[in-house]
């Protein structure tokens, strides 16, 4: 693994500083192998401060293997090797010393089925907190889980039953919860992958909502099937085929005029 | 678009929709087509014909409409699918339009067939035989998805312009010399107006498909040739009539 720091050509910080938006992180020729077969071919991809960022395209082309890249969830997968950079702030995230747990802290993250913990509401925000040391008393810890809570929009539902199972919230709750839960560690990055294909439309659009209010303190990366959805909560989408980053581009263009043919015919549904 | 959608039902409609409209324009064309023979040829029928034909179009119209409310609610299309529903919007209601002009022309040729023949009327069938044919390379250049045909097709609409102009002054003078002749010579001027107007609607589909094929507005600014909104005409001023140049910011 290459560790570099200086990533930004000058062209390239500058055409960003006139998008407004600075890079979060950056993949640069990330090949991912299971065993003998390759993943990922070698993806390119900035991903942007506050900004939501979709990643599709159709079953097994990598997109979510390229999403468990970026907070190494990779790294629990036997056989699994991962090449190339992945930086975060300009670091490299498979660098020594880098400490995988308090990456993950940094880069969250959300997975399609709800998995609260079989613990109380309370206890299933506080967990990630009390390991990772951020609060100091109860107090803070209290504030911590309201706080959590409120920026999943959850709390109004469950203030008064935080004692509670998480497991006995519904479906969109639960994932409201689990999102909660990412929160609670003030992450910098929250990943989701498929976060609302468990859910039903009014849960998935409370779970679109609150994708795009988390969107003013933190930087997202979803994995999902539904183009709809991608269009919808989205500013950038990348589309990912065979193991390749096809095309990326402002979301509105790629759904609309996309350059490339194998986007138009995924998008469009049409045979490639 | 080579590949063929995975979902043939959307490919069907999408085709209904490519369908109906070929037919819409074959009817737009032929009625503005029968509008300026009606003229040229002081034909009362056939007029007649025209002006009762414009309800195919109102009702091509709203079936392109409905059409495309239920794709887009039903199908959510994206990219080229998306641009080609949305312009079938677009050409039905400027298609709608030029045969709203076409039943003008046909109806004022109606008053013009009652008082005897003035030599600007001329004007008529040569800004009809030219609008025909832009009219007919725009429909052609929507069928084949043929941008350059559009674009070639968009250009000639100064040609139009300048006929329109022209047209315009020779009825003024007409008017000023005689203002016997101020009734036909009203009508023609409307309809001359029509025919310029159908030119633009024209140029408008040629704008859409290129829309829909390359996926960004038509960049190049349209030359504008129609000079009639600063013809000036004086009693005693001669035959010319005058034209005044031309500001920037000044709409044709």
């Amino acid at each position: 693994m290459t560790v570099q720091t200086q990533f930004q050509t000058g062209a390239q910080a500058a055409a960003l500083r006139q998008s407004g938006a600075s890079v979060k992180m950056v993949a640069k020729d990330v090949k991912v192998f299971y065993g003998a077969k390759q993943a990922l071919k070698g993806i390119d991809l900035e991903i942007q401060e506050n900004r939501v960022m979709a990643l599709i395209g159709p079953s097994g082309c990598g997109k979510s293997t390229f999403l468990r890249c970026l907070n190494r969830m990779n790294d629990t997968i036997e056989n699994c090797r991962v090449e190339g950079l992945i930086a975060l702030d300009g670091e490299d995230v498979y660098g020594r010393q880098i400490d995988a747990v308090q990456l993950r802290a940094r880069v969250g993250m959300v997975f399609q089925k709800p998995n609260p913990f079989p613990k109380s509401i309370y206890d299933n925000i506080s967990y990630g907190p009390r390991i990772h040391g951020i609060a100091s008393h109860r107090d803070e810890m209290d504030e911590i889980v309201q706080k959590s809570l409120e920026r999943a929009g959850l709390w109004n539902e469950v203030k008064d039953r935080l004692r509670e199972p998480g497991t006995g919230l519904s479906g969109g709750q639960q994932q409201r919860l689990c999102i909660a839960r990412a929160v609670a560690v003030s992450p910098e990055v929250i990943l989701m992958d498929e976060p609302c294909s468990a859910l039903d439309p009014i849960a998935t659009a409370h779970i679109e909502e609150l994708i795009d209010e988390l969107r003013e303190n933190y930087t997202i990366v979803i994995v999902t099937h539904n183009m709809q959805q991608a269009a919808r909560v989205s500013q950038k989408t990348a589309f990912f085929h065979l193991g390749e980053m096809v095309e990326c581009d402002d979301t509105e263009e790629i759904f609309t005029n996309p350059r490339d043919e194998r986007t138009q015919g995924y998008i469009t549904g049409r045979y490639g | 678009m080579s590949p063929e959608h995975i979902v043939r039902s959307f490919a069907q409609e999408l085709e209904r929709l490519a369908n109906l409209l070929t037919q819409m324009g074959g009817v737009a064309e032929a009625q503005v087509a029968g509008a300026v023979r009606a003229v040229t040829r002081r034909d009362v029928e056939l007029a007649a014909q025209v002006m009762a034909a414009d309800q195919r179009l109102d009702e091509y119209e709203r079936a392109i409409e409905a059409e495309t409310i239920r794709l887009l609610a039903l199908r959510q299309p994206m990219a080229q699918d998306l641009r080609e529903i949305v312009s079938a919007l677009k050409v039905a209601a400027d298609l709608e339009r030029i045969g709203d002009y076409a039943a003008n022309i046909a109806k004022r040729s109606l008053a013009l067939a009652q008082v005897p023949v003035v030599p600007p009327a001329s004007g008529i069938a040569s800004m009809g035989r030219l609008v025909g044919t832009i009219l007919k390379d725009v429909l052609d250049a929507y069928i084949e998805r043929d941008v350059e045909k559009a674009v070639a097709a968009w250009k000639r609409d100064e040609e139009l312009d300048d006929l329109h102009t022209g047209l315009f002054r020779e009825l003024l003078a007409h008017m000023t010399a005689d203002p016997l002749t101020i009734t036909p010579c009203t009508h023609l001027l409307f309809m001359a107006k029509n025919l310029e107007r159908i030119g633009d609607h024209a140029t408008n589909i040629a704008e859409t498909i290129h829309f829909v094929v390359v996926g960004s507005p038509l960049a190049m600014e349209r030359p504008k040739g129609d000079g009639s909104s600063f013809a000036v005409m004086t009693p005693g001023s001669g035959p010319e009539a005058r034209t005044l140049p031309r500001r920037p910011g000044n709409a044709a």
